[in-house]
């Protein structure tokens, strides 16, 4: 699709979470890593929304009490204190992450505040025990520059990681502690890009920053992006959870065109001259319509004492079929809000019945029971009453909405790119005193320090990898933006494998990996280095590099049992020297070549049945010496 | 009233607020070296370096700005006035649901937070409770009136006697059972105190508090109160009790009795122990369940209470430890008390070098009772010499009573009775489950 973003007002802003590699959590001194521990303990806690001095609750907050969630955590005492079963007050912000928000600040033209007050936001979906997050501003403004443009910063916080969840299932949710309280560093930039890619560059520029802080964590949610989408008479759609970088532009690019398709639903619900007033929560008990249906969603749900409960909704005929992205349409919007506040599976709706099973014969029977005209449409849900009552109610509302156009909403992202709705956007954020903190005074001796100390730019880490390593600018670049900096530097200084060879498994080895969707963000840096500890000490040949990391990260072995696994291994000198031989032998007329000839040849030849089993310098030196031999018994001769 | 405008600042930042005529509440913006922040000003705690201010971004994050005598600052917008409290309806009252008492004495068991300023506010009104926590209208019907607002620390024995007397009149005025909302850190002193000042309970009284403070969706507080009115509406029994959490869970509140029951925790929601004897119920899915294996006094809707609420608090709670200097002893005798509970080691040991100070405070009259600092278990002092030298000097073995009650009932007792012996006598009897007959495992 050709289009002019910035022709329709596209206004993008990002906040990037990412988690810091701290020694210790936020607020308590358990380790910041995850574990794949059975849990020792397991308690249930339910979170109520508190009243603001109005007696005012958060919408956000009421509607997951009124879910009845219960709350499941799971902790274990390797990773988790009293402190993240909120049984413990917390203890004081961390210093070593405060130092490195300080440190970002700094490389991203922030400007430190002079004291940090830690905040409480409300979050009562069970993600943090307190049922609020911890959080705290430690610089405003800044900028990065993309594309020429630039672009400004918000502000730089720190906050707690949320528990991590394990399970949902109905009113129930489960959630581990370990992840809890791991520091996170947020940046947020004003609504100022303008297209997908700038967004995108946006983010790239504002990773670098952060990485160039050494202390970031890597690997699989260790990044998050949340973007704030809107455009020109569209709405501020909040999307949460964009996990990878390259998934910005695509996230963009759907978002816009979603809100182009609604405006357009928009414009024809006006051409065909639907009220609001003509939207009106009637369900009817059509139940006996489907008392013999084949759909298996509707005989379960009968079976189990529900009902089929049906809306008409006029002058909607064709439109909940409207396609507003890849694998979403207008009846999907619908469907997800009745899932949300409904707690059903699903809706069926008219434009795409007779289907799942339902007859044009009861398509017809419904029709005629609802008294639908040829121009309006109806949805059905199948369930429980009273869930059924509610999940209609909130599809009028939806349809209400259909008629401003695009409803401001908070929206998730798929690994596709598309998003889905998530919830409504909460109010103006419940933000208040942390009182069990005391606010931190950052005193102009801590920032002279953290200056003098400041980590290098990307420019010139870059020129220092040239320069101590002999590599070339391209591969000294991608190892700058890549998270394998530290790995590199330190398998590099070994001095045992060229750096050349170990910056290039770790930028393009392991890219064409994760093209090939090889879990490699699972893959510890101990776990890397001991592939390369393999290759230094010649048990393993550079050429298996790239299987050998695959194998390690797809069975989730060590670097050892993954060379077990490929059952290659190297040949000792005497078996190799019985390959050379061989060839050598079989080859007799080689010896009349040129001596340098000859030896490409055999090279070649011998490389051919060893490869990944035997290091070519050395298969070189062995032909060398033969080859040396042959001459001198043939002169001899 | 203008202190209280902008309270908590002082110095450079107390001068530049004057200057701008900025209360808390106003958008202020300050401007130094050419930089300008802008935000409302929240109050600032006294114990903040004083040229701070405090300021709420637009974002909702607070920051602090310096003020120096170059900063300058100035109102830009005044204090919007909150509009009124919405209407609120509270949930129809149920006429046949027994009535409950809540005499609220301190601590946040509901409160609201004003976000603009972070504040946080004690509510303790019958429509506050019924707001904060409406599921309580479905198990009785509520009645609440604020007698005191104390942090714990601050409650003394003329507290315990204004409790005493206002529950009493409570149950007077027919109320089925009668809650105390208190601050935890001294809830069990308190529990002690009902326990021997209110005789011949005919209902149920609960304390009640929380280790989380109400301004926190994952307070303890909401569980702990729905379990308190469903004990004082339903409980079978007429006594003191403490409802707190059992575990760490949201699932089940204990009900411990007033004279056994310690607070054993900073900050751990089930804080609250029952020592050496177990709790009197517990509440979990809606029902109360009685566990109390040594019975317990039953509900006696026809009785009448007693109240005896004079405490007298010439009385010591004095811990023994290595390098204990026994002239604390004589600093209490001088200064005329008229008990001493020890709080001495193991089985209810002092030094030998207590002696001589000892013999002085009994020759003085004093009540001097032993208890032990290991809490479980009750002082036998007849295993050792120390312990037969210290009976044999006049100090009465206190069973398995826990040193804080010891204490709380010594000064009772002298709230009673003058005679020594008197005292001896009531404190050596079982009055309200203090002194268990048996230990069990």
């Amino acid at each position: 699709m050709d289009v002019d973003y910035r022709e329709l007002g596209t206004k993008v802003g990002i906040e990037i979470h990412r988690q810091l590699d701290t020694q210790y959590k936020l607020f308590c001194n358990c380790p910041t890593h995850l574990t794949r521990e059975e849990a020792e303990t397991i308690f249930l806690r339910r979170l109520r929304p508190t009243a603001s001095e109005l007696w005012e609750v958060d919408t956000a907050a009421l509607f997951e009490f009124q879910k009845g969630l219960t709350i499941l955590y799971e902790a274990d005492p390797k990773t988790c204190c009293l402190v993240e079963m909120d049984e413990e007050p917390p203890h004081d912000l961390n210093p070593e992450a405060v130092d490195i928000a300080l440190q970002a600040a700094f490389l991203l033209k922030a400007k430190p505040v002079e004291e940090i007050h830690v905040m409480r936001k409300i979050v009562i979906d069970g993600s943090n025990t307190c049922g609020f997050q911890r959080t705290c501003v430690v610089a405003l403004g800044g900028e990065v520059e993309v594309e020429g443009r630039r672009i400004p910063l918000q502000a730089i916080s720190l906050e707690e990681d949320a528990a991590r969840k394990m399970e949902a299932r109905g009113d129930r949710v489960v959630y581990r502690l370990d992840r809890l309280g791991i520091p996170l560093i947020e940046v947020a930039t004003a609504p100022a890009m303008t297209t997908p890619r700038e967004a995108e560059s946006a983010a790239l520029a504002i990773g670098r920053a952060l990485r160039g802080t050494g202390k970031v964590k890597r690997g699989l949610g260790s990044i998050r992006q949340d973007l704030n989408i809107s455009i020109r008479r569209g709405a501020l759609i909040e999307v949460k959870g964009v996990q990878e970088l390259g998934l910005i532009s695509k996230v963009v690019e759907n978002e816009v065109r979603r809100q182009l398709g609604l405006l357009k639903i928009k414009e024809e619900l006006e051409s065909r001259g639907l009220k609001a007033e003509e939207l009106v929560f009637a369900p009817v008990d059509v139940t006996s319509l489907f008392q013999a249906s084949k759909s298996t969603v509707i005989r379960r749900a009968l079976a189990s004492g529900g009902r089929v409960l049906a809306l008409a909704l006029p002058k909607l005929a064709g439109l909940l079929g409207w396609e507003l992205g890849p694998n979403l349409r207008f009846g999907t919007e619908l469907a997800d809000r009745a899932k949300f506040f409904g707690g059903v599976g699903g809706l069926f709706h008219t434009d795409e019945l007779p289907g799942y099973g339902i007859t044009p014969q009861e398509v017809e029977a419904l029709k005629a029971q609802l008294g639908l005209s040829p121009l309006d449409a109806a949805v059905l849900v199948a369930d429980r009453a009273e869930r059924a009552e509610k999940a209609l109610e909130a599809v009028v509302e939806r349809v209400k909405e259909a008629l401003q156009g695009v409803p401001e909403e908070t929206r998730t992202a798929r690994p596709d790119g598309s998003t889905r709705y998530m919830r409504p956007r909460p109010g103006s954020a419940r933000l208040y005193p942390e009182t069990d903190i005391p606010p931190i005074l950052i005193t102009p001796e801590r920032l002279e320090r953290l200056k003098a100390v400041l980590p290098p730019s990307p420019e010139q880490l870059a020129a220092r990898l040239m320069e101590r390593f002999s590599i070339n600018r391209k591969l000294a670049e991608q190892l700058v933006d890549s998270d394998y900096l530290s790995l590199f530097e330190k398998v590099a200084a070994e001095g045992r494998i060229s750096p050349s060879f170990v910056a290039t498994a770790l930028t393009e080895t392991m890219k064409s990996l994760e093209r090939k969707a090889v879990p490699v963000d699972s893959l510890s840096d101990e776990q890397l280095y001991g592939a390369f500890t393999l290759i230094g000490e010649g048990k393993a040949a550079k050429e298996i590099f790239l299987e050998l990391v695959e194998e390690m990260a797809a069975a989730g072995v060590s670097p050892e049992q993954a060379l077990e696994r490929l059952g290659v291994r190297m040949l000792s000198m005497e078996e190799l020297a019985a390959v050379v031989d061989k060839q050598v032998k079989e080859h007799p007329e080689l010896l009349a070549e040129k001596p340098e000839k000859a030896l490409g040849r055999l090279m070649k030849m011998v490389m051919s049945q060893v490869r990944g089993k035997a290091d070519p310098k050395t298969v070189a030196g062995l032909l060398r010496e033969k080859l040396e031999d042959r001459h001198s018994s043939s002169r001899n001769t | 009233m203008e202190k209280e405008e902008i309270s908590g600042y002082r110095h450079q930042a107390l001068d530049a607020l004057r200057k701008a005529g900025a209360r808390v509440g106003d958008k202020v913006k300050v401007e130094r070296e050419g930089e300008a922040v802008e935000g409302i000003l929240m109050p600032r705690t006294q114990l903040g370096d004083p040229n701070y201010l405090v300021l709420k971004l637009a974002s909702g994050y607070n920051i602090g700005v310096k003020v120096n005598g170059r900063a300058k600052v100035e109102v830009v917008e005044s204090k919007a006035r909150p509009p009124g409290a919405p209407p609120f309806a509270p949930p129809e009252e149920k006429p046949d649901l027994p009535l409950v008492e809540v005499i609220g004495t301190g601590g946040t068991i509901v409160s609201r937070v004003e976000y603009r300023t972070g504040a946080v506010y004690p509510a303790l009104s019958t429509e506050d409770l019924y707001r904060a926590v409406p599921e309580i209208s479905s198990i009785a019907r509520v009645r609440a009136r604020v007698l005191f607002s104390l942090l714990s620390e601050n409650v003394y024995p003329p507290h315990w006697e204004k409790m005493a007397e206002a529950v009493a009149e409570a149950l007077e005025e027919g109320a089925a059972g009668v809650i105390v909302a208190h601050g935890t850190d001294t809830m069990g002193y308190t529990a002690a105190a009902l326990s021997f000042a209110l005789q011949d309970l005919p209902a149920p009284v609960i304390l009640v508090g929380s280790q989380r403070s109400s301004d926190r969706p994952s307070s303890d507080a909401a569980l702990n109160l729905m379990a308190a009115v469903r004990a004082a509406a339903y409980g079978p029994f007429a006594e003191v009790g403490v409802a707190m959490h059992e575990w760490v869970s949201d699932e089940a509140v204990v009900i411990h009795r007033g004279t056994k029951v310690r607070k054993c925790h900073t900050s751990r929601r089930d804080a609250f122990k029952t020592v050496n004897a177990s709790p009197l119920a517990r509440v979990s899915d809606g029902k109360l369940t009685m566990l109390a294996s040594e019975g317990f006094r039953p509900r006696n809707p026809t009785g009448k209470v007693r109240v005896k609420p004079r405490f007298d608090p010439k009385v010591a709670l004095v811990k023994f430890h290595p390098g204990f200097n026994p002239e604390v002893i004589d600093w209490y005798v001088d200064r005329k008390y008229r008990g001493i509970i020890l709080e001495g080691t193991g089985l209810g040991h002092v030094a030998r070098l207590c002696y001589s100070h000892l013999r002085r405070a009994l020759d003085e009259g004093l009540f001097v009772g032993m208890t032990s600092q290991c809490l479980w278990g009750e002082v036998r002092m007849t295993v050792y010499e120390v312990g037969r030298e210290l009976s044999a000097l006049g100090v009465v073995p206190l069973g398995d009573m826990l040193p804080e009650t010891a204490l709380v009932k010594a000064m009772w007792a002298f709230g009673q009775v003058s005679e020594k012996e008197e005292v001896q006598r009531l404190m050596l009897t079982n009055l309200a489950g203090e002194l268990s007959s048996r230990i069990l495992l």
